[in-house]
């Protein structure tokens, strides 16, 4: 029996008068890299905010390794080892890369740990090792996706929240970006991903949700849900 | 002479008006909104000093109690009055700044009664001569600080980890939030900052001219806005250069016998020059976005 990282269960987020999730379940074991998919507006990164602590649940519990985060700081979740890469990346454009990675190491107290951390995400990310110095806003939106992700890794994390890693970027670097992403399981860490491209997303999860509208409608392996014709249809554009 | 003894006078008013500045700049670059009590602020400092001189007569102590008076006052304002409207509509934010202003004023006018104290034992008489050209101590104090603050400042936000996160909180505080940064306790941090150079100003204001009134910090406060908007609002050298630019324009003006009556009105055609021409001021970043 696989060990639980993640469990969401019944979570009900308002915006106002907005229903924007209607009660949702779903859990993360360790190791795992799960996908949550689904189209515009459907609730994924709200869920996803909801988990990290920028927005509060109005009903729902989310149990975090044992302990239930719903009322957490989003800053002390970080340092229970789960950490959000948002969406359009979100990195600070006036630091330098460099500077940007040492603030995803900000709740990090073991140098040895951030030094061994650095190592690993230049080893993953050449490409930010030869722009250290640089200021992250010159950048390309590649690059910018990878030290989103490298300055994730810096934290230490167990869980990594990923919100939308291909957005606006050439099918090159969205394979790319993916195959780091499998990358992440091998170093022992669990993914929970969030995608339009749901066919890519597919291919790399083991576990997948689709989310419609606010509710949870499928759930499966990965593997069988690429063979439903349902969602052949619906999102994998076949 | 006369129009070098005006740039030396302007410097120092700039470095008081800067030191002022940079309280707003960084409230609005941290916590995206402004505290129109900031000015106020420097004239309870005032009457810190008042009552510690009144009771104990040491002006050094005078000092350090207005400062901490000061922080202490500002982290709880911000406590009080502004973190429960935090993602509130800015104008609401705006409304109570600018009556916690009033509170602040008022507050300090039943203290006062209806005296304008003077607190001569701030005040720093002397001068330097060279020549026929003459520097007050007090202008020279006022540069000193003004230089050690700017420093100290900029290689506190460059170098230490509390000043990279205040960075990072001004880009983008949910970013900021991801990465484990306690964005409250950075926001009372900057207050702490703002209050402190307040109280700071205060004194540099008084060693000058040791009047204390209800109203010490008001005009000084709308300056110093004003220089932070022309250097960029949120910018920290931009508020730097816009109070120093300020007082520099002030003085000078100030010396010319045909401009002298209309100095403010000059100070402020600079503010809606640079709005004009340059609307997020002199260093303040226009928002690049990439995809």
């Amino acid at each position: 029996m696989s060990e639980r990282l993640l469990e969401v269960t019944d979570l009900e987020v308002y915006y106002g008068v907005i229903n924007a999730l209607k009660g949702i379940s779903f859990h993360v074991d360790k190791g795992e890299i799960v996908s949550l998919i689904g189209a515009n507006g459907a609730g994924k990164t709200t869920t996803l905010h909801t988990i990290t602590g920028l927005i509060r649940p109005k009903n729902g519990s989310i149990i975090y390794k044992g302990v239930d985060i719903r009322r957490t700081p989003a800053h002390k979740i970080v340092s229970m080892g789960m950490v959000h890469v948002p969406e359009g990346r979100r990195i600070f454009q006036n630091l330098t890369v460099y500077e940007n990675l040492m603030m995803g190491a900000y709740s990090q107290k073991d140098k040895n740990k951030i030094s061994e951390n650095m190592e690993y995400v230049f080893k993953q990310f050449p490409r930010l090792e030869e722009r250290r110095r640089q200021l992250a806003g010159t950048l390309s939106g590649g690059e910018q996706q990878m030290l989103a992700m490298g300055r994730a890794l810096l934290a230490d994390p167990e869980l990594i929240v990923l919100d939308e890693p291909s957005m606006g970027l050439s099918p090159l670097l969205v394979s790319e970006i993916f195959d780091i992403v499998k990358t992440f399981r091998e170093a022992g860490k669990t993914v929970l991903l969030v995608e339009q491209n749901a066919k890519k997303a597919m291919s790399i999860s083991d576990r997948v949700y689709v989310l419609e509208t606010g509710s949870i409608t499928t759930e499966g392996k990965a593997a069988e849900l690429i063979h439903d014709e349902r969602i052949k249809k619906a999102y994998l554009g076949e | 002479m006369d129009f070098l003894t005006a740039l030396i006078n302007g410097l120092s008013s700039g470095g008081t008006y800067a030191i002022i500045a940079l309280g707003y700049t960084m409230v609005y670059g941290i916590a995206k909104m402004l505290n129109f009590a900031h000015g106020d602020i420097i004239m309870i400092g005032g009457c810190v000093m008042y009552s510690v001189l009144s009771a104990k007569g040491n002006p050094l102590l005078a000092i350090l109690a207005a400062v901490v008076f000061c922080v202490v006052l500002g982290v709880t304002i911000e406590k009080l009055a502004y973190k429960p409207l935090r993602g509130a509509a800015s104008l609401a934010v705006l409304i109570t700044a600018i009556s916690m202003s009033y509170l602040l004023q008022s507050v300090a006018q039943i203290y006062l009664k209806s005296g304008t104290p003077a607190l001569s034992a701030l005040r720093l008489e002397g001068s330097v001569n060279i020549g026929s050209f003459r520097i007050d101590y007090s202008t020279i104090l006022t540069l000193a600080v003004t230089i050690v603050v700017m420093v100290a400042l900029s290689l506190f936000v460059k170098y230490s980890k509390t000043g990279r996160a205040m960075v990072a909180v001004s880009e983008d505080r949910d970013a900021a939030l991801l990465m484990g940064i306690n964005t409250n306790f950075i926001i009372t941090i900057t207050f702490a900052i703002g209050s402190a150079l307040a109280a700071i100003a205060g004194y540099l204001m008084l060693c000058k001219a040791p009047i204390l009134t209800n109203t010490l910090g008001s005009m000084p406060g709308i300056k110093a806005f004003a220089a932070a908007v022309i250097g960029g609002i949120g910018s920290i050298p931009g508020a730097m250069l816009g109070g120093i630019l300020l007082g520099v324009v002030e003085s000078i003006s100030y010396s010319i016998p045909v401009l002298a009556p209309f100095t403010e009105a000059v100070e402020f055609s600079i503010l809606i020059i640079i709005l004009l021409v340059r609307p997020s001021g002199i260093l303040g970043k226009m928002r690049r976005e990439k995809v």
